[in-house]
């Protein structure tokens, strides 16, 4: 099994459980440590439970685990809510003046911090905190140096007045561990490695600055709002055009406005926002201007449970807007994907000049990960396709003759594009089915025999962006005992979860979706054809995935594995499921989230 | 095999800027298919003169509209155009001016269209003072969906969906203007070609947004606001000598006058407010369509440096 080891801060929303979590990532992240953290939260400002979970670990990470090695609880509440999910060998840090311990499991060590002896409380109200973080690092087997120095850098704007109180009252929470606690059966290691810690959502935006987007704009909406607040902190560094609009309706459309005028467009916005994107999709696919949509699911309908995480957007995505129009949809694997998908989605969609929609979750846009910084890639292919400019323009031939056709029939589907202020190129572009002209067919003498060339033309480029997309691969051994289909942000909970399958006898292998449309459904059945039980795992109640996947393919598999509890998946989940099913009790499991936040 | 695309862009030819603009030169593809009479002819004829005398090449003119009879303009002219979704052309227009800020915006459109559908973008593209001229061609009612009432519709008119007569208060297009803070806000009449031609040169050369409300009569489902209706009732602003369209309080007077006197002509204009473009420090370096896609590389690793 994996070495990882997991830290867990909970409190009130405002009793600052974010500051030591960025304490402890960076040191994690200082030591050469893989990390991954996920925060359950829900839509407050004070109060209510925030619970912050921290692995990591010498390898890639890639979810929140099964385990908590060392729980730091800031409340009362968080005490009596978690402290039986602490098995042996785990540890709960504590002030014992405010806070009373419940009954460990066996094994779990309790850890009282006698706060206001250790500290001047008077003066410095997160003091427990600190506390509790030197306590924590001390059995962990790291150097004080390590915190001293981060401590130095999250203080240094306060003054050094404030800076030396911390450290101060860091280091006695320090000592105090080191006299009074059992240290960690094995201490953190440490390697030369250095990775980049970042969320979803900052990948993402910065996915698009590196693959040439110029004009972002957004409504705040959670949990996709962190790209807008990554876009603008850096738009004038970066030379990005960011606007915050009225509207999600306005969104779209200005995002396609930019778009038109030539420029690499982008926006982001979750199931509520996007519902009202719906119609400038359609625009987009019908004047044949190129635009990115991000959309961050979160558990629905509806306003639903802002801070939670689902997989329940995908039939919104693929019923979007009205008719039948060219587009492509991907789902991110992990957090890293996030920043490489942009870039990719960008060539797609300025060759087919069509919308490309990037299908996240909120467990990937706020959860956060450890990236080697060679995979942010800030020089990736960019391909602009047919694109006629003010560069090119004078040289395209129409200039002279006026026989320019925006809406060109050609056998690839895609006709040259002209942007505003290129001579020679005037054409209107209508969201009216028009002819290779431009001019609209739609109202004065609507005609079947164009309507239908003008379909076909469109449709046609789902040809190339087939070919341009790769197919599915399967992880893990061929002839495994049971195969686990997931789609998107599952990827790294679903790897895990067949390495301990593994580890306990059973073969699993993965097959993971990150192009949704278009999906390849018979390279999908090529590979389902060899296994021997297939199970779809999906964070949503209707397996709306195993319905696409049936919808497209008929294919059936022998059991579903779903969860709509706002919660991600852990191993733990999925492993328990797999069993129940390969022993013939269920074809359909949905685990119980144990950790109530 | 090279691509058509590629063999196309082979073939190099110059093109010479045309002499001197005619009115020939802005003649679109197609005629218009309005109803004879229709007072968006006037607007059409209106706006093309406009930009000859200004004579700004068709290829730096966007024209964008959202739907509705008047928002078929795009397809009349011979400038490079959009015909976008109902209510939607000024939040599409705000994306292509920012992203081009050298091209000249004209936003055309119906009353439902940018005061019903499209009144939350009307409200803010004016705050934001993005530098386009917007055209209302405003005849009181829903024309292509066969005559319901409008937003701009008076109290009483019977329509087929208000068969007993409007009971809601109408919309006051320049009153709402001038509260949301547009920089230039004039109404035109389609039957005073030159005042009109005037108020869209004016509008087009004004640096920030500029509206621009037009009564152009429905002949066919407006049976109460008529060219008769009007005729005695326009009274041009510029008539009056005591008349400062600097002066807001003033406009705003103004703007409540209906019934016996509808004032036409420009109410208002100020020049001390910065554009929406003007404003972006990103544009310092040129139109953003023009600037590089790259990130420049000691950028890119300041980014990175950030999550180390």
């Amino acid at each position: 099994m994996k070495q990882t080891f997991a830290v867990a801060i909970g409190g009130a929303a405002g009793q600052g459980v974010a500051t030591p979590g960025d304490i402890f990532a960076k040191i994690f992240s200082r030591r050469g440590l893989h990390l991954n953290a996920y925060n359950a939260y829900q839509s407050i400002i004070r109060g209510g439970h925030t619970f912050l979970t921290i692995r990591t670990g010498p390898e890639k990470v890639t979810n929140m685990g099964d385990r908590i090695d060392l729980m730091i609880p800031l409340n009362q509440d968080t005490m009596n809510r978690h402290l039986g999910l602490l098995t042996a060998g785990a540890a709960c840090i504590y002030n014992s003046d405010t806070i009373k311990p419940g009954a460990p499991g066996s094994g779990v060590q309790i850890c009282p911090l006698p706060v206001s002896k250790l500290a001047d409380i008077t003066r410095n109200k997160v003091a427990q905190n600190t506390l509790a973080i030197g306590a924590g690092l001390s059995m962990m087997g790291i150097s004080f140096q390590a915190l001293e120095d981060v401590l130095k850098e999250q203080f240094r704007k306060k003054g050094d007045a404030v800076v030396a109180e911390n450290v101060g009252v860091a280091r006695a929470g320090y000592d105090y561990a080191a006299s009074n606690f059992k240290p960690f059966s094995y201490p953190l290691p440490k390697t030369e490695n250095r990775y980049a810690i970042l969320s979803g959502n900052t990948a993402m935006a910065m996915g698009g600055a590196a693959g040439g987007v110029k004009f972002y704009c957004a409504y705040p909406m959670s949990p996709a709002t962190g790209v807008l607040h990554w876009m603008a902190a850096h738009a004038r560094k970066a030379g990005i055009m960011v606007r915050q609009v009225e509207d999600e309706i306005g969104v779209i459309n200005m995002a396609i406005g930019a778009a038109h005028a030539g420029v690499r467009s982008m926006c982001a916005t979750s199931g509520g926002g996007f519902a009202l994107m719906s119609e400038g999709l359609g625009m987009s696919a019908m004047i044949e201007t190129p635009v990115v949509v991000i959309d961050c699911q979160r558990a629905g309908p509806s306003t639903g449970v802002p801070t939670k995480t689902e997989q329940g957007d995908l039939w919104q995505m693929l019923g979007a807007a009205f008719g039948d129009y060219p587009r492509v949809i991907a789902a991110p694997l992990d957090i890293g994907d996030c920043f490489k998908v942009i870039p990719e989605m960008f060539n797609i969609v300025d060759r087919f000049q069509c919308p490309g929609i990037v299908l996240c979750d909120l467990l990937l846009s706020e959860g956060r990960l450890s990236v080697d910084a060679k995979d942010l890639d800030f020089a990736p292919p960019i391909d602009r396709g047919e694109l006629i400019t003010s560069g090119n323009g004078e040289s395209s031939g129409f200039a002279s003759n006026g026989g320019y056709k925006r809406y060109l029939i050609t056998k690839s589907g895609i006709s040259p594009r002209a942007i505003p202020g290129v001579p020679g190129h005037t054409h209107t572009a209508g969201t009216d089915e028009h002819d290779e002209d431009g001019v609209l067919i739609s109202d004065e003498f609507t005609n079947p025999i164009k309507r239908r060339a003008m379909m076909e033309k469109r449709m046609r480029k789902m040809v190339g962006i087939e070919a341009a997309v790769p197919p599915p691969a399967l992880l893990g051994p061929r002839n495994a005992e049971v195969t686990l289909i997931g789609w998107g942000s599952t990827k790294g909970v679903i790897e895990e979860s067949c390495e301990i399958l593994r580890e306990q006898g059973i073969s699993a292998n993965q097959l993971q979706i990150r192009w949704l449309v278009p999906l390849h459904g018979e390279a999908i059945l090529d590979i389902l054809k060899g296994s021997r039980h297939t199970i779809i795992v999906e964070n949503n109640f209707s397996g709306q995935f195993a319905r696409y996947l049936r919808s497209e393919t008929s294919y059936v598999p022998n059991g579903h594995i779903r969860k709509y509890d706002g919660e991600p998946f852990m191993p733990h989940h999925i492993v328990e499921a797999v069993k129940e099913q390969l022993a013939g009790k269920t074809k359909l499991s949905v685990p119980v989230h144990e950790i109530m936040v | 095999m090279k691509s058509w695309f590629e063999e196309k862009t082979k073939m190099a030819t110059g093109v010479a800027p045309p002499e001197q603009l005619k009115m020939t030169d802005f003649k679109g593809k197609v005629d218009p298919d309005w109803c004879p009479g229709c007072g968006d002819f006037g607007v059409l004829s209106a706006v093309q003169k406009a930009l000859v005398e200004l004579q700004i090449p068709n290829h730096n003119v966007v024209t964008i509209s959202g739907i509705g009879c008047s928002s078929n303009f795009p397809g009349f002219i011979e400038t490079y155009g959009m015909h976008t979704l109902h209510g939607r052309a000024l939040a599409v227009a705000t994306g292509m001016k920012l992203a081009n800020h050298e091209l000249t915006v004209l936003v055309t459109g119906g009353d439902g269209d940018g005061f019903g559908i499209g009144g939350n973008h009307f409200v803010h593209t004016m705050r934001r003072n993005v530098d386009l001229l917007y055209i209302v061609m405003d005849n009181q009612i829903y024309g292509l969906t066969t005559g319901q009432t409008s937003p701009t519709s008076r109290i009483g008119m019977k329509t087929k969906s208000m068969p007993f007569g409007n009971i809601e208060a109408p919309v006051n297009p320049i009153s709402l203007a001038l509260a949301a803070g547009a920089t230039f806000i004039a109404r035109g009449y389609s039957a005073e070609q030159k005042q009109l031609t005037q108020l869209i040169k004016q509008g087009i050369e004004h640096k920030g947004f500029s509206f621009l409300d037009v009564f152009s009569p429905c002949v066919t489902y407006n049976h109460d606001n008529t060219y008769q209706w009007f005729k005695p009732r326009v009274k041009k602003l510029e008539d009056d000598p005591a008349y400062d369209p600097s002066d807001w309080k003033a406009a705003m007077g103004k703007s409540l006058l209906w019934d016996d006197e509808i004032p036409i002509g420009k109410f208002f204009e100020r020049t001390d407010v910065a554009t929406l473009h003007g404003a972006e420090p990103v544009l310092n370096e040129g139109p953003l369509v023009h600037q590089d896609l790259r990130v420049p590389s000691d950028v890119a690793r300041s980014f990175i440096e950030e999550l180390m």
